[in-house]
């Protein structure tokens, strides 16, 4: 077998925030590092990010500071976060702002001249920094120039298929270039995934073709554990038409500018829907809510800017009620709130978003929108200071990791995630890499079994098409394990994930192996398999409605279900096997953050 | 609402290949890169083509559409009549590697020769400060979604294999005005730009920000004032004394 073959201490896999993140400090701590990413470098996902980076630099309110940002974060995540993982984020967060202006990240600037900060949903303060609505493609770049400055090995159009281990953890990994189909093997003591998410495996989603759950599945196939993955994001406001771009991300950053939610009657429905573990900091009217913009001393947040999970729901709700748009939305008015002057400077990309692809001027009418599936919240679990999984040498940042956002992530939240835990585990990963004398030899009848593996579409003649198969995958988990979820749709989504996995093992696939898109998909598709598994088989065992995870027959949130977390692994028939965990529990220090009361 | 549209799409590898004509449906509010899947899933499921976010924010879907250096996923289809037939090609100013996806390679070796970014130290309570009005004159250049339809077009490229040496294109004549214009770089790249990017190359007949998705004004804020910069560098007379005798440093 025709085979190139590489050596270093850290690959990392993955280039987006969180990758880029990782390597760069891997790199910094002396270790020989490589990235691979599936696509060209600098257009990975974390490009798509509009609103800002959540950190508590206090640049507009001096009121705001770690614990506050802490404090949000878990109630966002309705306690179920991982305490310590809430409180490295909320502590390192600024610092790792700051350090993107020494390479090169040019943010909007308060008048002082300091980076400036906007509203989100669920932040009590001004906390995004930003640049319009196009930070993630500011991070994305600076970050890029950052790893090529540093002469960083970058594999780009490289797809990781396996990793490779052996007793003692982490040898390597196994892929393939895109390009030519050619095999290529890295030998390293450390991998880090920083892959993204899982939203291919949903019909309408914010995220690209490159969110097919890999690092999920490869850890899990690696001996590593997945946590609270029954937890998806659907975030509130994605396009609904035209039908072709269903599901493009609108940013939160529209309601944090001033934006409220209508049905069709009018009615700014939000406020019939605010939960009682909000009240106390949610504005009771209209006027309130209008004020707090400007003055948020005396006034509460509007209902608009309540954490995700709880705005997805009630939009699902209004439209099922028959509230909604001609095309199953609702409206998101901000043209007869701001001028257009401030909202093309505010939010120039979803002006040229909106005119470009559906013909609508934001500035002079309101935009339909609906929920899109959007982030995982769950994912490998991870130790919360080095983000090392259960298998040695194998560390995960990002979306690909679990703990950090608990059972609903905070908007904002995501990018500072990348900066503080990327950095974190390319650390790690360095110290480990160090730390192993010797280099093992990656076995021969591992590779040939990988390669073989992968091979095997083409072997098979008159199977199904890839597409078909994802496209029937897609529909199964939007009907069956969507937004709101009942018992008896779980367990059907399950039969028809049992199916497609046959299916998935009978593809063929046309042409050769140069630049094969079918070929890509059908080497994705196991990979978003095991992840829907997860998730269905997750969703099912956990018995109440919790942030991202709605049970209709289980309405309301258990406090013996707030203790535990649930834990996937690998099951000894390739399946998934779920176990229960207790949640860890906070010290006294910390929980008393939570008694306070916020002035 | 849904018609069958017909379709050229260039087919083929580094050896060669042609154009082949397909029959395709087309729904409502569609664009080129929705058909481009059609035809995927449903006639040629090996056709490769780059894409990511389907939503004009990361530049993975470049081609020519119709002759024009265009974003698949920003082209509506309703641009187009229904007995129009759309061709597509991929990008003619690099080496194909397959039907629509081109080695686009020489941009990434461009951006690592740039001189890295320079900033000057932080004030003393660990913040930089800069106005506003200051750091939007780079951050137009950092709207950049790197597609590479500047590129493209650009015709000191476009026929001219030959000029790749010595010339860094558009793309890259613009991440120089952005480091040069950024509030916080120390870095004089100007000799740089002109000797070794090739800055005297360009025409300004503004090609490069006709087909700019993200709409940045290339040439009229990037690459004239660049020129300006240098040319000020060149013949400044003070400059000049200051480097012969020893007191203002070069750089």
């Amino acid at each position: 077998m025709e085979l190139e073959k590489h050596e270093y201490d850290v690959v990392v896999v993955g280039a987006g925030g969180a990758g880029l993140r990782a390597a760069i400090e891997a790199h910094d701590s002396g270790a020989r590092t490589a990235v691979v990413c599936k696509s060209l470098l600098g257009k990975a996902h974390t490009v798509m990010a509009e609103g800002g980076i959540a950190a508590a630099m206090a640049n507009l309110y001096p009121e705001d500071n770690w614990r506050v940002h802490f404090r949000d974060t878990m109630r966002g995540g309705k306690m179920l976060n991982h305490w310590r993982m809430a409180q490295l984020h909320a502590q390192e967060a600024p610092d790792r702002v700051r350090e993107l202006e020494d390479w090169g990240a040019l943010f909007d600037r308060t008048p002082d001249g300091l980076i400036s900060q906007r509203d989100f949903g669920g932040h009590r303060y001004a906390r995004l920094a930003h640049v319009g609505d196009r930070t993630g493609l500011e991070l994305i770049r600076t970050l890029q120039q950052r790893t090529v400055a540093l002469g960083i090995d970058v594999y780009m159009e490289c797809t990781v298929t396996r990793l490779l281990t052996d007793e003692d953890g982490i040898i390597g990994a196994f892929g393939y270039w895109r390009e030519s189909g050619r095999f290529v093997a890295w030998q390293a003591p450390s991998v880090v995934l920083a892959t993204g998410g899982i939203g291919k495996s949903y019909k309408v989603t914010s995220n690209s073709w490159e969110y097919t759950g890999d690092g999920h599945s490869l850890a899990l196939q690696a001996g590593a554990t997945l946590v609270n993955m029954e937890f998806v994001q659907f975030h509130p406001t994605g396009m609904v038409w035209p039908p072709s771009v269903r599901g493009i991300l609108v940013t939160e950053s529209v309601r944090g500018d001033g934006g409220i939610l209508k049905n069709s009657a009018g009615n700014r429905f939000m406020f019939d829907y605010i939960p009682d573990f909000f009240r106390k900091e949610t504005a009771e009217t209209e006027a309130e809510a209008d004020r707090w913009y400007d003055d948020k001393k005396n006034n509460r947040r509007p209902p608009e800017l309540l954490p995700r999970d709880e705005v997805a729901r009630a939009i699902n709700s209004e439209v099922k009620a028959g509230r909604g748009t001609p095309h199953g939305g609702v409206y998101l008015d901000i043209a007869s709130r701001r001028s257009p002057e401030y909202i093309r400077k505010r939010l120039p990309s979803m002006y040229h978003q909106f005119r470009e692809l559906a013909e609508v001027d934001i500035t002079a009418e309101p935009m339909e929108v609906g929920p899109t599936c959007h982030y995982v919240m769950g994912g490998v679990e991870v130790d919360p200071d080095t983000e090392a999984a259960r298998v040695p040498g194998l560390y995960a940042a990002g979306e690909v990791a679990g703990g950090m956002h608990g059972s609903n992530r905070l908007g904002g939240n995501s990018l500072s995630d990348l900066l503080v835990f990327g950095r974190r585990a390319g650390q790690a990963a360095a110290e480990h890499a160090h730390g192993c004398a010797g280099r093992i030899e990656l076995p021969d009848d591992a590779l040939a079994e990988a390669g073989r593996a992968a091979l095997a579409p083409f072997e098979r003649e008159g199977g199904e098409n890839p597409y078909t198969v994802q496209h029937d995958l897609q529909q199964t988990m939007h009907d069956l394990v969507g937004i709101i979820r009942t018992a008896p749709e779980m367990e059907l989504a399950l039969e028809r994930i049992a199916a497609l996995k046959e299916r998935v093992a009978n593809l063929s696939v046309e042409g050769h192996r140069q630049y094969n898109p079918g070929w890509h998909l059908a080497l994705d598709l196991p990979h978003m398999l095991i992840v829907s598994e997860c998730i269905a088989r997750a969703a099912l065992e956990r018995e109440e409605s919790r942030g991202g995870h709605t049970r209709d027959d289980f309405p309301g949130p258990d406090p013996g279900w707030g203790k535990t977390n649930l834990i996937c692994s690998s099951a000894s028939d390739g399946g998934v096997a779920i176990g229960h965990q207790p949640l860890p529990q906070m010290p006294a220090e910390l929980a008393e953050i939570f008694e306070e009361t916020p002035s | 609402m849904t018609y069958d549209a017909a379709f050229r799409v260039w087919r083929g590898d580094a050896e060669g290949g042609d154009l082949r004509d397909f029959t395709v449906a087309v729904n409502e509010g569609e664009v080129v890169l929705d058909v481009i899947h059609r035809l995927q899933a449903t006639q040629a499921g090996d056709l490769a083509v780059r894409w990511n976010c389907k939503a004009g924010k990361c530049g993975s879907c470049s081609a020519e559409i119709n002759g024009r250096p265009r974003l698949m996923c920003m082209t509506r289809m309703s641009t187009f009549g229904e007995d129009e037939t759309v061709t597509v090609t991929p990008l003619r100013a690099f080496p194909v590697i397959r039907d629509l996806v081109t080695d686009v390679s020489f941009n990434y070796e461009k951006a690592a020769q740039i001189p890295a970014f320079t900033p000057r130290s932080r004030e003393k309570d660990g913040n930089h400060r800069m106005q506003q009005i200051d750091v939007e004159r780079s951050q137009e250049f950092r709207k950049c979604i790197e597609c590479f339809l500047c590129q493209d077009t650009c015709h000191v490229i476009r026929d001219h294999e030959e000029n790749k040496a010595s010339f860094a294109g558009p793309r890259f004549l613009i991440r120089l005005a952005e480091l040069d214009m950024h509030p916080l770089d120390v870095v004089d790249r100007r000799d740089a730009a002109q000797e070794e990017f090739g800055l005297g190359f360009c025409n300004v007949t503004k090609c490069c920000s006709e087909v700019c998705p993200e709409g940045i004004h290339l040439t009229d804020n990037g690459i004239i004032p660049l020129k300006e910069r240098v040319v000020d560098r060149k013949f400044d007379p003070l400059t000049w004394l200051g480097a012969k005798i020893g007191r203002r440093p070069r750089d």
